[in-house]
């Protein structure tokens, strides 16, 4: 039987490739992937949650597609952002895109 | 229920669509948009005043005192941010009308965010403040640094409210609400049946803290804030500088202090830590800076230790000195990224030593800048010592003293960056003597930062009052 702490170990899990993804990817697409991941991984708590310990009430689920929604909206501006990294750096590489250091 | 709470929300969003609808159709595209959008700004400040007080929707949106002060905090800085802007739009090559919109449409979800009394409605309105910055942060398309800030700003947002959500879901969880004050009323009932809350709590704590910790950009979470600074066009910077932190503030006093004040042993002392390194390292850094966006930045990381002095404190005196501080902060800080906005659209210059000679070039501007430095500083009669003086007393009432012993220390370090810029302008010298000059809009707010800062340090009691109030919407 899969209960609760099935969802929450593989949401944590989710989570910490998420983190692990975005300090160790060198490509603006893969950070902005792994950062998809960490969105996911809330998801999953937030349905899981929404399954075992409100059953009659859907805030979770609510919420998921809400955080979906705004992902989605967050990716799309990324990617634009991308887009003009990659026109000006020749590439999106994040090692060279490093002209500001203190 | 009655939907005229929302109208200044909906008022500024319906605005901000007229400002690109006017964008798109308009042929020629000689007159600026920027003073249909100050207007815009004007009228939400009217409805924001004239509002009344309430909640709507079971709830999550909450009118109250606290909300109609940071509201008007937001509309400022959105009024100065946009008549600073004026000629840095002319400049741009494409997409003038845009800026305006998008300034608007960020400041409508910080709206929503000081009213936010649900944690959906929280990250929502949080998504909408920061979204449209990401593309303000980007806007000069084909300059390096900005489209390098646009990105740093992005990675780091995104990390930031993924972090903020798993703190929610932990929340979430352990309560089976969103609801503010629903979240409330469910763990005093456990932690008084069982004794305790468990770990997940804290954990959410962290999670939340680190979250927010990136908005405020507190010192282990402050990477991003000196390239996004300087990358960024100036505007967006002071934009970012004050309404982004207002904005942290005001959602870290609605979640901690509505429904985790209980707890306070739990997150108070992360807190304190937290602003002790804000003050140290941000004061530090900013010594070695010869940008002068970088260290307004690095003074930024500072000055929101301070304020964390207040959120420390976690008692209603401590609110309305955070509420106190956060207009303070607004007027020099905002006065200082003007300066230097005229500053370099006349000499294409951020570095500091170029300000050199600048009380011969243009006496009233160094004049102005003297002031904002020294406000920054704390030196009265100038509103930052009385902002200071509301958070370290505060802060001492709840026994602190450690914390306002740093506060003090690196108050005293703080000086000498501050008045380096003082000492640039008044006891340097430099071949150059063209004066600076600035249009009207520019100097209209500038002159609207100087008053806000002689008025707020010679009577703090006017805004005081309001501030008190906003801190009566919490229970303590």
């Amino acid at each position: 039987m899969v209960g609760l702490n099935h969802y929450l170990v593989l949401s944590t899990i989710l989570f910490c490739i998420g983190i692990f993804g975005v300090l160790t990817r060198r490509n603006a697409i893969g950070i902005l992937m792994s950062i998809e991941l960490m969105f996911n991984a809330v998801n999953i708590n937030f349905v899981a949650f929404s399954k075992f310990v409100t059953p009659t009430d859907f805030v979770g689920q609510i919420f998921a597609i809400f955080v979906i929604t705004i992902a989605a909206a967050e990716a799309t501006v990324g990617l634009a952002i991308v887009l003009l990294i990659y026109r000006n750096f020749k590439g999106i590489n994040v090692d060279n895109i490093n002209i500001m250091k203190w | 229920m009655t939907y005229q709470l929302l109208l200044p929300q909906i008022f500024l969003f319906l605005w901000a669509i007229l400002i690109f609808i006017i964008d798109f159709v308009r042929k020629e595209k000689k007159h600026n948009l920027a003073y249909v959008a100050l207007l815009g700004i004007v009228i939400t400040t009217v409805l924001v005043l004239t509002s009344q007080k309430g909640e709507l929707f079971g709830g999550m949106f909450q009118a109250d005192s606290f909300s109609a002060y940071f509201n008007l905090i937001f509309l400022l800085t959105g009024f100065l941010t946009i008549a600073s802007s004026v000629e840095f739009t002319q400049r741009l090559p494409s997409n003038k009308g845009e800026y305006f919109g998008l300034i608007l449409l960020s400041m409508v979800g910080m709206m929503f965010l000081a009213s936010a009394g649900d944690l959906l409605t929280l990250y929502v309105s949080l998504e909408l403040t920061t979204i449209p910055l990401f593309v303000l942060a980007s806007y000069r398309k084909d300059e390096f640094k900005s489209t390098e800030a646009g990105l740093k700003y992005l990675i780091l947002g995104g990390i930031s409210s993924a972090l903020l959500l798993f703190g929610i879901s932990l929340i979430y969880g352990l309560t089976g609400t969103t609801f503010l004050t629903e979240v409330r009323t469910t763990l005093i009932v456990r932690f008084l049946s069982t004794g305790n809350v468990g770990p997940a709590l804290v954990l959410g704590f962290i999670f939340m803290i680190a979250g927010f910790g990136f908005k405020l950009a507190l010192v282990p979470f402050h990477m991003w804030v000196p390239d996004v600074y300087e990358g960024a066009p100036t505007p967006i910077t002071a934009f970012l500088s004050v309404a982004s932190k207002a904005t942290g503030i005001a959602a870290f006093l609605r979640v901690f202090f509505h429904a985790f004040l209980i707890f306070q042993v739990d997150w108070v002392m992360l807190m304190a830590v937290l602003a002790a390194l804000a003050m140290i390292i941000g004061n530090i850094i900013a010594l070695l800076q010869t940008n002068i966006k970088r260290m307004l930045a690095y003074s930024s990381i500072a000055q929101i230790g301070y304020i964390l002095l207040g959120v420390v404190a976690a008692s209603s005196r401590g609110v309305s000195s955070v509420a106190f501080y956060t207009f303070v902060y607004l007027f020099a800080n905002m006065g200082a990224f003007i300066t230097a906005i005229a500053f370099s659209h006349k000499t294409g210059s951020d570095e500091i030593k170029d300000y050199a000679g600048l009380s011969r070039r243009s006496p009233a501007l160094a004049a102005m800048m003297a002031v904002f430095m020294l406000s920054l500083v704390g030196i009265p009669p100038l509103a930052g010592f009385m902002g200071k003086y509301y958070l370290f007393s505060a802060a001492i009432e709840q026994r602190y003293i450690w914390l306002v012993v740093i506060a003090i220390l690196t108050s005293v370090i703080s000086l000498y960056y501050y008045l380096n810029v003082v000492r640039q302008m008044y006891f340097q010298t430099s071949t150059e003597e063209s004066p600076i000059l600035m249009g009207a809009a520019l100097k209209t707010a500038l002159l609207i930062c100087v008053i806000g800062v002689l008025l707020l340090g010679i009577y703090p009691n006017i805004f005081l009052n309001f501030a008190n109030q906003a801190a009566m919407v919490f229970h303590y």
